[in-house]
């Protein structure tokens, strides 16, 4: 056997390939002590990783059950959020249409800029410069969350005040954009956020697409006297959509997950809101990381349910997203 | 880009114009494009500025030396000692406990699983993994370790949160690096009649290692920012707390949603000069994660 191994992997088909040294078939040893070890730490590892991920939807389940049988409110259509009253009213509705609503926005708001960054690096920048160029887009990644919402509440959302003011004034017609009193903790001003600390998910995913255009392709329409811009339309946009729209999910799936900047820029008001632009809202996570304090038993299941939809909602939108992308290929 | 040599006078001259409808478009695509670099920069340099010249303020001796330990929000001085502490354990604790996992996940999944389903689901997982929000790592030990077990909060319980934010990106880095090790290498170990285990930490993994420093440094700067889980489970403290499996304990993050939240002036100080440390300590991280990647990359000698 532990000669077979050897030889079993440089056969010629395994090499074209390109694949890795395997023993033959599902055997994972040499049958020696320390590789039977290894091999099952390595095999452990795995396993756990697996447990982990089961145990989260399991353990979630688990201690939401009671809170919801307790529930004296529609928990999906409701839009009060009372779980340490007795008897206890709660519903997701409002937290699921502001997480909803922020994370659209945030990805409306981030998508075309993020484009326009990878195009850029990928195109119009000096190409020594390019590396550096995406290493700074990257330091937005790079800086916490946390900070974000403290310079979200501290500086943006002043100057976030008069844009949404003078969007209301100019566009006030669209319902999505009306209301009385736009604000400066709004929907909007978190979406903002959202989409700053999305930006370089999507604009580094959309990098990677661009790298893989087939060279040939961007020469070939050169050749034929095409302007760059006609260049990216006619080669690069149309082989990286489906990339750059999976980018755009993953970015979605990301602003949703977010807590902590959101929690600290948005006010909380009661009820769902169509008017963005004013105060008010509240989303999964945020709502989680605002009412833990005072949650009891009761309040803490209910925050563990609503955990649990987000759980849900993030892993649809993460599966979507990776579907699409690995359309073309594999990015992620 | 579009000079095509012709002499002059001949029709073919035609060819080196481009129409003034196409130049106009193709400049106008260019200044979107140089306007959308410019406006990510914006925020990057306002998040950085306003840091640094808040964070100022209280970036003194008294901010490394002293807790928040019967300090209040109106009150100068005060600090984060407790806080830089707790974040230093908690973060120490959760790359020893996930890096392992992680990076023998890692050599499982590219040295062993081959196409197996095994390690088609645990790939699948680690992608799921790396999808969770940080609150739902946060109300999972919440709901096992805290709920189930009945442990208190505690530095380990936020470690145990931010470890599953961790596993996923360390997973995945490790692996990218491994399968850039030629397979020339393992083949040469093999022939030499040395066992497959050795071959991978012998001759695999130091062949891999700077990259994957690379990427645990990356995934530690990562974690070392995250908020929520831990509101969930160390809690917060304003004492100094040195024993990570007993009780609330301090953390930088916490410690700036803390002080953020109270109106006095005194606390907003303290919560910038907390996110410029942070900051501080992050970017240290990336830089030396950087520096590590540049020395050397991973190849074959």
């Amino acid at each position: 056997m532990s000669s077979e191994s050897g030889v079993e992997a440089k056969s010629g088909a395994e090499v074209a390939a390109g694949a890795r040294h395997r023993a033959t078939g599902t055997r994972m040893s040499t049958g020696r002590a320390g590789d039977r070890i290894f091999a099952g730490a390595a095999r452990g590892s795995g396993i756990v990783v697996l447990g982990i991920v089961a145990a989260i939807g399991a353990f979630l389940v688990w201690k939401a059950i009671p809170a919801l049988q307790d529930n004296e409110a529609s928990f999906l259509t409701s839009e009060e959020w009372n779980p340490n009253a007795a008897p206890p009213r709660f519903g997701i509705a409002q937290l699921a249409f502001g997480t909803v609503m922020s994370s659209l926005l945030a990805m409306l708001i981030a998508t075309p800029v993020a484009i326009g960054i990878a195009l850029f690096i990928s195109f119009y920048s000096p190409r020594r410069l390019a590396s550096g160029l995406g290493y700074v887009v990257d330091l937005l990644a790079a800086v916490p969350s946390i900070v974000y919402g403290l310079w979200g509440l501290a500086f943006l959302s002043k100057h976030m005040e008069g844009i949404s003011k003078f969007l209301n004034s100019t566009l006030g017609w669209i319902p999505l954009l009306g209301g009385d009193s736009p604000g400066k903790n709004s929907i909007f001003t978190a979406s903002v956020v959202l989409a700053i600390m999305i930006l370089p998910i999507i604009s580094s995913i959309s990098r990677e697409v661009f790298l893989q255009v087939p060279q040939d392709h961007v020469e070939a329409s050169l050749a034929l006297g095409a302007t760059r811009w006609e260049m990216i339309r006619m080669s690069v946009l149309p082989y990286g959509r489906s990339g750059m729209i999976g980018a755009s999910m993953l970015g979605l799936g990301r602003a949703m997950g977010e807590t902590i900047a959101v929690a600290m820029v948005l006010t909380f008001v009661p009820g769902i809101n169509w008017h963005v632009l004013e105060n008010g809202g509240s989303t999964f996570a945020a709502n989680i990381a605002n009412s833990f304090d005072e949650a009891s038993v009761t309040g803490r299941g209910a925050l563990i349910a609503s955990g649990l939809v987000l759980f849900v909602i993030t892993l649809v939108v993460n599966m979507a997203a990776r579907a699409v992308v690995a359309r073309r290929k594999e990015f992620v | 880009m579009t000079t095509v040599s012709t002499s002059k006078g001949r029709p073919g001259a035609a060819l080196t114009k481009v129409s003034t409808g196409r130049r106009i478009k193709d400049r106008f695509v260019q200044v979107l494009v140089y306007l959308a670099f410019a406006l990510a920069l914006i925020p990057l340099m306002s998040v950085l500025w306003t840091v640094v010249v808040n964070g100022a303020k209280r970036f003194d001796l008294t901010f490394f030396q002293f807790s928040m330990n019967a300090v209040g929000g109106r009150d100068a001085g005060g600090g984060a000692y407790h806080a830089i502490i707790g974040t230093l354990q908690q973060v120490l604790i959760t790359s020893l406990i996930s890096v392992p996992i992680a990076v023998l996940t890692a050599i499982y999944l590219v040295e062993y699983a081959g196409d197996g389903r095994l390690g088609k689901v645990i790939s699948f997982t680690v992608d799921v993994m790396t999808g969770i929000p940080s609150i739902v790592a946060g109300l999972f030990v919440l709901a096992l370790w805290l709920l189930t077990f009945g442990f208190d909060f505690s530095g380990f319980a936020g470690a145990l949160a931010l470890t599953i934010l961790m596993i996923p990106t360390v997973v995945r880095a490790s692996e990218e690096m491994l399968k850039l090790v030629p397979n020339e290498l393992r083949e040469a170990s093999f022939a030499l009649g040395v066992p497959r285990w050795r071959t991978i930490l012998f001759v695999v993994l130091p062949t891999a290692l700077t990259g994957m420093i690379t990427g645990i440094m990356l995934a530690v700067a990562r974690v070392m920012g995250e908020t929520a889980p831990l509101l969930l489970t160390i809690f917060y403290t304003k004492v100094i707390n040195t024993n990570p499996v007993d009780g609330a304990q301090g953390s930088l993050p916490t410690f700036i949603w803390d002080q953020a939240k109270d109106p006095n002036q005194n606390s907003i100080d303290r919560a910038w000069t907390g996110a410029l440390v942070l900051i501080l300590i992050i970017m240290l991280l990336n830089l030396a994660a950087r520096f590590v990647a540049g020395r050397r990359r991973p190849a074959g000698r």
